[in-house]
């Protein structure tokens, strides 16, 4: 597992929230972040979402946006097409109060244990792997609009 | 139920049945989800909670509990052997189908899914708590988990394969291609080889339900494995996904719904047939 000092600084408090929780009081913090989830604006994509941006095998049918903003840093936005997809909404809700914004070399620093902190190492694989992949693609696409800002 | 010309109508209960149910002692209302915060976030009044990671597994072996453990497990929820337990989840029940799998490994057959699962009961508006029911104890004699009837292991689906016997692929038609991302660090669904097992059909385990997730009818399931695909009650079946629980529900509809005697889940599946060393796999 990564120290919590390998994370970006603006996720570390929240990680604490989560060291040496019970699953009682896990579920009740991830459901509160789930139920403060912000679907992507309109401005930025609308339904049917393209399949570029669906996060493979996410059952939660999950979607991964993002623009540069004129600080340099990147804004990024999700949509959860499964109406039950709450730990889907949790990670996103998360990852949008922590680091919306911030440079691409920031959310590409986030460690993939990730989600085992915040959802407990005895998540299923496969759940495991859907979360994972909202967190790799989110990186991905930092990365490639990083990329274009630079080309511009 | 009963006009559904369903083989075994009574595998399956309607959400009214379930409202009507709810306060009745010889049943035992049971969540079992994909999404391990949504029992958490409100479920049907007085039901429990069985989690395919913690209660049914094995937490050293890739197995399923022994008949001492299920044992242990049922009593805990006050279930007898005389009680009627229904099933309810997330994923058009998935995991709902794949508990009732695991029942019927210790002969627990007073059982049944509720059709169209958590969000048919939620889109009615019906009730959800988020109060954990606790019931008294109960005293619960299994039989010892008897895996051969529906269950298969790798090898047993090796000599299927080499008897050109049937198997169904349920996965998405992109995972039976065997098509991967290319993405740096990207998970890949846990196996190191991609593609599908000889000779398996593809029929994703989502054309058996219809839009509001209930199960088709029986009429339109013929047509889809039968006239569609070729399949036919007398065969010996085998399905699988990629960790079982999608083609535990493809199970349940071949056995419970169309009456196929001989169908059997492969829950290897394709973590253990896509990591195998020495099995042949189709692309």
């Amino acid at each position: 597992m990564a120290d919590i000092s390998e994370y970006p600084e603006t996720l570390r408090d929240v990680m604490e929230m989560f060291e040496d929780i019970d699953e009682h009081g896990r579920a009740e913090i991830l459901l509160d972040y789930s139920s403060r989830f912000q679907e992507v604006p309109s401005y930025i994509a609308q339904r049917p979402f393209p399949e570029d941006h669906r996060v493979q095998r996410c059952e939660s049918e999950a979607y991964v946006f993002t623009e540069p903003n004129a600080e340099g840093g990147i804004n990024f936005y999700f949509a959860v097409e499964n109406p039950q997809g709450v730990s889907a909404k949790a990670l996103a809700a998360i990852l949008q109060e922590s680091l919306m914004g911030e440079k691409a070399e920031t959310i590409k620093a986030v460690p993939h244990d990730i989600v085992f902190r915040l959802f407990g190492k005895r998540i299923s694989m496969g759940k495991g792997e859907g979360l994972l992949g909202m967190v790799a693609l989110l990186k991905y696409f930092a990365d490639l609009t990083q990329k274009e800002q630079k080309s511009e | 139920m009963s006009n559904s010309g369903y083989a075994y109508p009574d595998a399956l209960v309607s959400t009214d049945w379930v409202a009507q149910h709810l306060n009745n002692p010889a049943v035992r209302i049971v969540e079992s989800n994909e999404d391990p915060l949504l029992y958490a976030s409100g479920h049907i009044p007085g039901a429990i909670q069985i989690d395919w990671v913690t209660d049914l597994n094995d937490q050293v072996r890739r197995d399923y509990l022994d008949r001492k453990s299920f044992e242990s497990l049922l009593s805990k929820h006050g279930i007898s052997n005389n009680t009627k337990v229904v099933f309810y989840g997330d994923k058009n029940n998935w995991w709902a189908c794949y508990a009732f799998w695991v029942f019927q490994l210790f002969g627990h057959t007073n059982a049944a899914i509720m059709n169209g699962g958590r969000l048919k009961w939620v889109e009615e508006q019906r009730p959800l708590t988020k109060e954990v029911p606790h019931y008294p104890t109960s005293t619960y004699h299994a039989q010892e988990r008897s895996d051969y009837k529906v269950r298969a292991f790798r090898d047993q689906v090796l000599s299927h394969v080499n008897g050109h016997l049937p198997l169904i692929d349920v996965r998405s038609p992109g995972e039976f291609k065997g098509e991967l991302t290319h993405m740096p660090d990207y998970p890949q669904e846990g196996a190191l080889r991609a593609g599908h097992i000889p000779g398996a059909k593809s029929i994703p385990w989502s054309k058996a339900v219809q839009p509001d997730g209930t199960f088709k009818p029986s009429d339109d399931l013929k047509a889809l494995y039968e006239q569609d695909n070729g399949f036919a009650p007398s065969q010996n079946i085998i399905t699988y996904c990629r960790i079982g629980e999608r083609s535990a529900h493809t199970w349940f509809v071949l056995t419970y719904l169309l009456g196929y005697p001989t169908v059997r889940n492969y829950d290897g599946s394709w973590t253990e047939w896509g990591n195998s060393v020495g099995v042949p796999i189709e692309k």
